[in-house]
């Protein structure tokens, strides 16, 4: 996987296995192993690609892409409470320009304009008027899920339209549009993070913002890109969300999304400090949350049981990474 | 008269041993401290001194050895345990509580009581009575963290004599201290000692040590190598002792003659410039090939100085003129591109980035350079990493995270960082700070070399040995002004220590007070 | 060193700025509003819906506000009041002492857990307490069985609904408690400790001074908070739904801030909470008067706008002060 933080340091070829490292580095797709180790055998049809990806990997693409963003953010020592509100709010604003006529070519950019200005808004907030991430992206956290009630004045209405029906149910390459997306995004994001300067810098900002400006980084710029990308990214999940329910949903879209990203970035072994980025390990993180949920449903366990799961594991594995933390 | 309380020395450490993660950072590590005494406790960086202070004071526990404190052994488990038993320490960064009053900070985990609150009259008072003996008369209730660093210190010893301590330990007290602020602190250690306070002092200035300690323990790799009255060794003895070889001859004393200006105009001219709140009106020049100095007591405005050339601070005032070129610099970004490169003074705030490697830390500067349309050459990267490890003699392999190295080879990332982007100055701000003596020496050597190949360097430091050996002109800054120029014929400790402290440059008939302003 | 030391002596005072700013708006706002609506703005009514909104988050506030003053944070107080709500509410056919207990202790337990790995583990506040967030609230849907419980004690709900000079025992309680932690925090130990802990967890540790039961109890106090506040919330209301509590972490944070506690740790102020729990209730009471005037069109759904444009103003100001503080100085 891609971890451009930390290359180990290969000092000694004689060094036993480290396994502080190894679990850092591995835990969370060992334990996705395991759980598709563990469905293959005990649930029917797992194996299916139709189950693999039209529904395990398209229910969890979204949050995947969501949580790439997220963990931009997070690598510049930042967070985005905002970004669940922003998914609301590009696919309603989306919604309601395609009800009222609006040809979709117009109103699709537009959703993911919303989105970007989002991100301006969170990062203009962070970086040039130093408000700490948390209050400044709390403010549309609450701020945008209401615009998203007011703009579709809280109705559910549906949207008939071919262009969201093939967002929701559309396939490139055999693979539905979202997982699509998600696999394109990634690359582009490896890609501009290893082979540009954009990943060193990034790494720079979160890692020690003053010695990054020092050596002539635009610090605030790079901080507010993060953001511009994470709201971008939000935005065009809006996208996918409406294509996904096929109708407005200002309360339900992209609900508790930011919590369910951040836990992916965080069970990845990324320390919310900042400093660190690893997409690769990122989607495993939610493909590992997700597939536990799915799992444990799948078998008959009730969803707050679920849930409680879903908690443990994230203590769990954020003490395991705490510990191989401080046995370095 | 046989009370072991009163016979025998206060402190026995013996044998002790400790490791982290298999590797032994003590190994039969000694040291006696006696009633009445200061030690001297000296190593080089990762010799074990703070892990033997730590182990002292409760942070760690030891694997090994005994602790004897008043002839009965003894295992802190924790700083409180210490505190309890007298020992105290003073931290090189002062640890206190910044955003709390001193009077808080004093007397935190022991407040004083009335009906179960907090009496906080009792507390302003005894906070007034402590501070009081060692001559500071402050306002209590106000933040600690609102007072200069000598003052906060000055409250963590307060804070320990109000505790009773009898062993009380100051690791690198000075070294963020100006030099009257430093007597001041030397005043108090004796008259501390007299009143029957044993003290361990550790300190890498040398003529510090000789001026207030009567013993020296010589940690080296782990083991005590020496433990004997300061006065037996002198300091070149003591400086062969801690790096456990012969001491080549440690360049004292100026240089014969300055070094040979490559051009007739400097390459960075200063004229006038200030910087609130410092820095006044500060001009001086730097020619290529040369290394210009800059000394001043602290606060004097020596780093706001080098900041504000480098637009890290905002220049409000003069004109900064590089390589000829009058075009402001109001950012750092600017200032590279002017070619001028900037070694901040603090490391780790502002120098490395800790999880990021060698190689990527080596070459943060040089990115842009590096880049050809939008890709980053991976090839050329290596090349120059590879290069500047071998050249500085780097101890590191290139896809180490940056964090896992000593000071030295950490400033040394930094040094190749700069010197990778080829600048026509070099701003040095206290380049061996924290540094072991082996490493400062090979950055002095270094700084030397890059002057002889055409490099202008302009170098702070507060020790003024480092400033006198290795440059060919000082200025000295007083209050933000620069207030003289000591040119290489007259420079030396002394003659520096007279001008910072009277601001009256040493009569001659060149280096008048500001005729640096009009320097050709 | 420069910046730090001014940084230290200006935030002391933009903070103790903000508080008196955060105050006197309040008072203002309140003024203009008697002015424009008379005594129906006082009548009984009124104020008491206008103070059981403010209990509501009051408590979670507060224990949020030590908790940030350590430097910390507690997103699992929405599903604290949950949990604790369900529990209390399936405890109160034996009694009001029965359920007040539970509560509190079902809160108070969740508290533990997230102290224990917060201090004793050194795991990120932000993070544990999303775990919490999550398992926490599963928990409670599950007690439950995710339907609405009712709270079953009379008592306890004439208790919460009885009114001392006109306003409820919940308002009566959240004053209170509002009061011993501000005593707490300016004359206890533990009350300086926790702010010494905010400021630099290193240094408080190096003097001897223990800071992980000082962290515990911090989250200990939060849970414990919440858990009432689901009692009372059942008590008040007569039943716990399912959607209670979801958000309202990151309500009591906002007023938190408002009120000119510091993210960071080491400055806060319990009156500012409170202020700043009041002011934001006093404006929707103003948007409601103003719709119910017909001076205004504004549906429910402009409340969380409303509210996050007032904290985006109020952080806004907030800077705004200390940039002005730091030109002038």
């Amino acid at each position: 996987m891609t971890d451009l933080a930390t290359r180990p340091a290969e000092v000694s070829a004689l060094r036993r296995i480290d396994w502080p490292t190894m679990i850092r580095r591995y835990g969370a797709a060992a334990v996705l192993a395991l759980l598709v180790i563990f469905n293959i055998i005990f649930t029917e049809n797992f194996l299916d690609l139709r189950n693999i990806l039209f529904v395990q990997l398209r229910q969890a693409a979204p949050t995947a892409i969501v949580a790439l963003g997220m963990a931009l953010v997070i690598a510049t020592g930042g967070i985005d409470l905002s970004v669940g509100a922003v998914v609301a709010l590009s696919g309603q604003v989306t919604a309601v320009f395609l009800l009222d006529g609006v040809p979709p070519l117009v109103a699709l950019p537009i959703g993911i304009l919303v989105g970007l200005a989002a991100g301006l808004f969170n990062g203009t907030l962070v970086s040039r008027f130093g408000i700490q991430p948390m209050i400044a992206t709390l403010v549309l956290f609450t701020a945008g899920r209401g615009l998203a009630q007011v703009v579709t004045g809280g109705r559910i209405q549906t949207v008939n339209e071919p262009i969201v029906e093939f967002l929701g149910l559309g396939v490139i390459a055999g693979l539905p549009i979202s997982v699509f997306s998600l696999i394109v995004i990634t690359i582009a994001i490896i890609g501009v993070t290893r082979f540009t300067p954009a990943g060193t810098k990034l790494l720079a900002v979160g890692g020690n913002e003053r010695a990054a400006g020092l050596v002539g980084i635009r610090t605030k710029w790079v901080k507010t890109m993060a953001y511009v990308v994470a709201g971008g990214l939000a935005g065009y999940v809006g996208l996918l969300e409406l294509g996904r329910i096929q109708a407005s949903d200002a309360t339900n879209a992209g609900l508790n999304m930011e919590l369910d990203a951040i836990a992916a970035v965080a069970v990845a072994g990324t320390t919310l400090a900042g400093g660190t980025f690893s997409p690769g390990r990122t989607i495993i993180g939610v493909l590992m949350l997700r597939l536990l949920q799915n799992t444990l449903v799948a078998h008959g366990i009730p969803r707050e049981v679920a849930q409680i799961a879903q908690g443990l594991i994230i203590v769990a594995a954020i003490y395991l990474l705490r510990r191989s933390r401080d046995a370095r | 008269m046989t009370d072991p309380k009163t016979e025998g020395p206060l402190l026995q450490m013996r044998g002790v041993t400790k490791s982290f993660r298999g590797a032994r950072a003590l190994d039969d590590a000694t040291m006696t401290v006696g009633r009445s005494q200061i030690r001297a406790l000296i190593g080089q960086n990762g010799a074990g001194k703070s892990t033997l202070i730590k182990i002292l004071t409760g942070v760690y526990r030891r694997d090994g050895g005994e602790v004897l404190l008043d002839g009965r052994p003894v295992d802190f488990r924790s700083t409180a345990e210490a505190q309890a038993g007298g020992v105290v320490t003073i931290y090189q960064e002062v640890n206190l509580v910044p955003k709390l009053s001193v009077a808080e900070n004093i007397f935190l985990g022991r407040f004083p009581k009335r009906r179960g609150l907090v009496d906080w009259a009792t507390m302003r008072a005894g906070a007034r009575d402590a501070l009081a003996k060692l001559s500071l008369d402050i306002d209590v209730t106000r933040p600690l963290g609102s007072y200069r660093v000598a003052t906060q210190q000055m409250t963590a010893i307060a804070r320990a004599v109000s505790l009773e301590a009898r062993l009380l330990v100051l690791d690198e007290p000075t070294s963020s201290l100006a030099e009257r602020e430093v007597e001041t602190l030397f005043g108090v250690m004796r008259s501390l000692r007299d009143s029957g306070v044993s003290m361990v002092f550790v300190s890498h200035r040398m003529d510090e040590l000789y001026e207030i300690c009567e013993d020296v323990t010589v940690l080296r790799d782990g083991r005590t190598v020496a433990e004997e009255p300061l006065a037996s060794l002198n300091q070149y003895e003591l400086v062969s002792k801690m790096l456990g070889r012969a001491a080549e001859q440690v360049a004292s004393g100026a240089r014969a003659a300055a070094r040979p200006r490559q051009q007739a105009e400097p390459v960075l001219a200063v004229s006038g410039a200030a910087s609130a709140p410092r820095l006044k009106d500060a001009s001086l020049a730097v020619y290529a090939g040369q290394v210009q100095g800059v000394a001043g007591l602290l606060g004097s405005g020596r780093s706001e100085l080098l900041r504000s050339i480098f637009g890290a601070d905002p220049l409000d005032g003069g004109t900064v003129v590089v390589s000829s070129d009058a075009a402001p610099i109001r950012t750092p970004r600017e200032a590279i591109a002017a070619r001028l490169a900037f070694l901040s003074e603090d490391r780790r705030a502002e120098g490395i980035v800790p999880h990021l490697s060698v190689r990527d830390n080596l070459t943060l500067a040089l990115l842009p350079k590096l880049t050809r349309r939008g890709i980053v050459d991976r090839k050329r990267q290596k090349q120059i990493v590879t290069d500047y490890i071998a050249r500085l003699g780097i101890k590191a392999q290139a896809d180490q995270p940056i964090v896992e190295l000593s000071g030295g080879n950490q400033q040394k990332v930094l040094l190749a960082r700069w010197l990778a982007t080829e600048p026509a100055v070099l701003l040095l701000d206290e380049p061996t700070r924290g540094i072991d003596v082996s490493a400062k020496a090979e950055i002095l050597t270094l700084v030397d070399k890059l002057a002889a190949d055409g490099m202008g360097v302009l170098l702070v430091s507060s020790e003024l040995e480092e400033v006198v050996s290795a440059c060919d002109d000082v200025t000295v800054l007083r209050d933000g002004v620069s207030v003289a120029r000591v040119d290489v014929e007259r420079l030396s400790e002394e003659s520096l220590m007279a001008v910072m402290a009277s601001g009256e440059a040493v009569p001659s008939a060149d280096s008048a007070p500001n005729k640096d302003k009009s320097d050709d | 060193m420069s910046a730090a030391t001014a940084d230290v002596a200006t935030v002391g005072h933009r903070l103790a700025l903000q508080r008196r700013g955060t105050v006197a708006v309040l008072v203002l706002v309140v003024l203009l509003a008697s002015l424009r609506y008379g005594d129906a703005f006082y009548s009984g009514i009124n104020l008491t819906s206008y103070f059981d909104d403010a209990v509501k988050y009051s408590l979670i506030a507060l224990g949020m506000t030590f908790v940030i003053m350590t430097g910390g944070i507690d997103l699992s107080v929405g599903s604290v009041i949950l949990l604790a709500g369900v529990a209390g509410g399936l405890a109160s056919p034996y009694g009001a002492v029965v359920a007040v207990l539970v509560g509190v202790g079902t809160g108070a337990a969740v508290g533990a857990v997230n102290g224990l790995l917060i201090a004793h583990s050194r795991l990120e506040p932000f993070v544990v307490t999303l775990a919490t967030l999550l398992w926490a609230r599963g928990l409670g849907l599950q007690l439950a069985d995710t339907q609405t419980v009712v709270y079953g004690s009379g008592a306890l709900q004439s208790l919460a609904r009885d009114k001392i000079f006109g306003l409820t025992t919940g308002f009566w309680l959240m004053l209170l408690l509002f009061a011993i932690a501000a005593v707490a925090l300016k004359y206890t130990a533990w009350g300086r400790t926790v702010l010494a802990v905010g400021d630099s967890e290193e240094s408080t540790s190096l003097l001897g001074v223990p800071t992980r039961m000082t962290k515990f109890s911090v989250y200990l106090l939060s849970g414990a908070l919440a858990g009432l506040a689901g009692v009372v919330l059942g008590s008040q209301t007569g039943s716990v739904s399912m959607d209670t509590g979801v958000g309202w972490e990151l309500i009591a944070v906002a007023a938190v801030v408002v009120g000119g506690t510091l993210l960071t740790g080491g400055v806060g102020s319990i009156g500012g909470t409170l202020a700043g729990l009041l002011l934001l209730q006093v404006i929707f009471t103003i948007i409601n008067f103003e719709n119910g005037r017909g001076g205004i069109e504004i549906n429910s759904y402009w409340q969380n706008v409303v509210r996050g444009a007032f904290l985006l103003v109020v952080v806004l100001l907030q800077t705004g002060v200390g940039r002005g503080r730091r030109k002038a100085s």
